[in-house]
């Protein structure tokens, strides 16, 4: 019998921001994340659905270790978050997990290649950054090796999804988190997107977590989560 | 890699930069010209008069007495009677003695009558003495020896004539037409005042005044090589160099309580340190005023990255989701500072010496104003310390604030 290894696990964990909370994420009331126990096992891949103000952006906080549970305990890729201080929480995230946001994925004055290397900087060093693994990741994923001097500014929205993910994978991450990736695009690019993205996680073996509200999306992933259905805590409203 | 950032960071919004920038460099460039012209002046002032023991002149302040026998700025309030200063040549205790007599003017300059002594015993700066460039010392009762500031402006060679006005100013009613002072004499830079003075002899000085047939009769003597004798009423003041110093104060004493005459004898380096005093609290106010200019840019320099910390959310977020701690965030704000106010003040250092180094001239020229372009030492470093110091405080309201916001809002993704 083989040990099961989760890559996500959260126990008894409560999450209220003080009021008033931060502007972006809307008044405070009472918690926002409630969740009794909620496991994702290794190299699954995951769609998470939820409305606005479901708790979807804290609870990628969360996982990422940038926001601290009011209480439980959450491990990550066996690390309990806990145990560790806020720059050792930083350094696990930069080491072991990737991060794509729905838009401004970028820093928009450095070039395609800064933006991958930057990455490889916070997290497993520049070494593993060469101009050779940069562009195997970026043929992989559909991306030009004329692209990597260009300043991400000047990319179009998909390109700049593809570098996102460019710069996840950097550092062979065993967790990546994606947050709504699709929505600024149209259907044929979506389409191609989830397509790169599920090889990715394929051919990379890693545990692809997905926050979306669409859940046409929901088929391409092995499991769907709706949010609604492990956090316990009420709506909240954005 | 954060450095890479940073100048990037600030590339990417140089026009706000460049004119943040701009005021940096305006502001630590009045700061570094305020503080070099202070410490240049302060040289400049104390190097004026050296070897004189003493000054003597009719009773006023020790300032203005400094002023008008040194500088050549003001009036005197009186005359000194030619008998006291006989006596006080006498003294067993007095080395020389150099009588000046001031009132005239040429276009603007100064006439200043005194004898040969002047030329022997006057020093400026480190001891230095007079040096005559061109020609010869006062030979004869209508000799001129010039400054060099007076020759340059004027354009004035030896054998030039010289006519004397009345009071100080350039355009004078009260004109001595008849007095026929040459140049012979014309004397090398000394970055004093007496660059800026037309020396003649005190038998001069005082025919100059009479009528122009007792002149004419002065000439004929001159021509006839007869011996010409002009009664003297006095000096303005006389400057004192002394056998022993051991002697100073009791000479002092003696000279302003002498009975026959009430007179003023001053102390030189103690007058300096009076009048300094005095021009100390200015260019105290001159350093407030710059420091308060840099404050000021400054503050825009932490206004302007203040106001692009919230433009740049997303760009926090970046940073933290790939595993910047938010110490990185401040670091970044602080070093895009630190950066900005370094390179102005690199520009500014450069601006200034270049300044000085075409400047200098011109200002000896203009305004007997001898600048050293030392700005390039230690006290200009200081200075450009103190700066970077007042950039990282001032800063540190942006940082903390992009320190905070990473912290609060974690990973933003719309």
């Amino acid at each position: 019998m083989t040990t099961q290894r989760w890559s996500i696990e959260f126990d008894n964990v409560t999450f209220g921001y003080p009021s008033p909370r931060p502007s972006n994420l809307g008044e405070a009331q009472g918690l926002t994340i409630d969740i009794k126990k909620w496991q994702v096992e290794e190299n699954q891949t995951v769609f998470i659905s939820g409305q606005s103000g479901s708790g979807k952006s804290t609870l990628l906080n969360l996982i990422c270790g940038t926001l601290q549970p009011s209480s439980g305990s959450i491990s990550i890729l066996g690390q309990a978050f806990s145990a560790l201080s806020e720059s050792k929480r930083d350094r696990f995230r930069a080491e072991h997990i990737g991060v794509v946001f729905q838009q401004f994925n970028l820093i928009p004055y450095l070039s395609v290649k800064q933006n991958i290397e930057l990455a490889a900087y916070f997290g497993k060093g520049l070494k593993v950054a060469t101009t050779e693994t940069i562009i195997n990741i970026c043929q992989q994923l559909n991306l030009p090796s004329t692209l990597l001097q260009a300043p991400a500014s000047q990319l179009s929205v998909g390109q700049q999804q593809r570098v996102a993910i460019a710069r996840a994978l950097i550092n062979q991450p065993e967790l990546l988190i994606v947050d709504e990736p699709t929505s600024a695009l149209d259907s044929s690019a979506r389409d191609s997107f989830m397509q790169l993205l599920m090889d990715s996680a394929k051919r990379y073996q890693f545990t692809l977590l997905f926050v979306s509200h669409d859940l046409s999306l929901a088929d391409y992933f092995e499991q769907h989560i709706k949010l609604a259905d492990i956090n316990q805590a009420g709506e909240i409203s954005e | 890699m954060i450095l890479s950032i940073a100048l990037k960071s600030l590339n990417h919004r140089l026009t706000a930069v460049l004119l943040t920038m701009l005021s940096i460099i305006v502001s630590v460039s009045l700061l570094l010209s305020v503080e070099h012209l202070r410490i240049q002046a302060k040289d400049s002032f104390g190097r004026t008069i050296s070897g004189v023991d003493l000054i003597v002149g009719a009773p006023t302040g020790q300032s203005n007495l400094l002023l008008y026998s040194v500088f050549r700025i003001g009036n005197p309030t009186n005359n000194v009677s030619w008998d006291s200063y006989q006596a006080l040549a006498k003294l067993p205790s007095v080395k020389w003695i150099i009588p000046i007599a001031l009132g005239d003017s040429h276009r603007g300059f100064r006439v200043l009558g005194t004898n040969n002594n002047y030329f022997q015993h006057f020093q400026y700066g480190s001891k230095q003495p007079l040096v005559l460039a061109q020609g010869t010392q006062l030979l004869s009762t209508f000799d001129a020896v010039i400054g060099a500031a007076v020759a340059k402006k004027l354009n004035y060679q030896l054998g030039d004539e010289i006519e004397m006005s009345h009071g100080l100013a350039e355009v004078s009613f009260t004109k001595h037409s008849h007095s026929p002072f040459v140049v012979k004499g014309i004397l090398e830079p000394t970055g004093t005042p007496v660059d800026q003075t037309i020396h003649v002899s005190l038998a001069g000085l005082e025919a100059a005044h009479k009528s122009e047939s007792e002149i004419d009769e002065i000439l004929h003597q001159i021509e006839a090589g007869e011996q010409v004798d002009i009664d003297i009423d006095g000096v303005t003041a006389m400057f004192i160099g002394l056998n022993s110093k051991m002697q100073l104060f009791q000479l002092q004493r003696g000279i302003n309580q002498y009975k026959k005459e009430p007179m003023l004898a001053i102390i030189p380096g103690v007058a300096f340190s009076e009048l300094w005093q005095l021009v100390g609290n200015v260019e105290n106010m001159l350093l407030f005023i710059s420091a308060l200019i840099l404050f000021s840019s400054l503050l825009g320099l932490g206004t302007m990255l203040l106001t692009t910390v919230r433009e740049r959310r997303h760009e926090m977020a970046i940073l933290r989701a790939i595993g910047a701690h938010s110490r990185v965030i401040f670091l970044l704000i602080q070093m895009e500072a630190m950066l900005l106010s370094l390179f102005a003040s690199v520009i500014a250092l450069i601006l200034v010496w270049l300044g000085f180094q075409f400047g200098a001239k011109w200002l000896s020229a203009e305004y007997g104003l001898f600048i050293e372009n030392s700005i390039l030492g230690l006290r200009s470093l200081a200075i450009i310390g103190l700066v970077s110091g007042a950039t990282f405080l001032i800063a540190c309201i942006p940082a903390i604030s992009a320190y905070r916001q990473s912290i609060q809002q974690g990973l933003i993704s719309k």
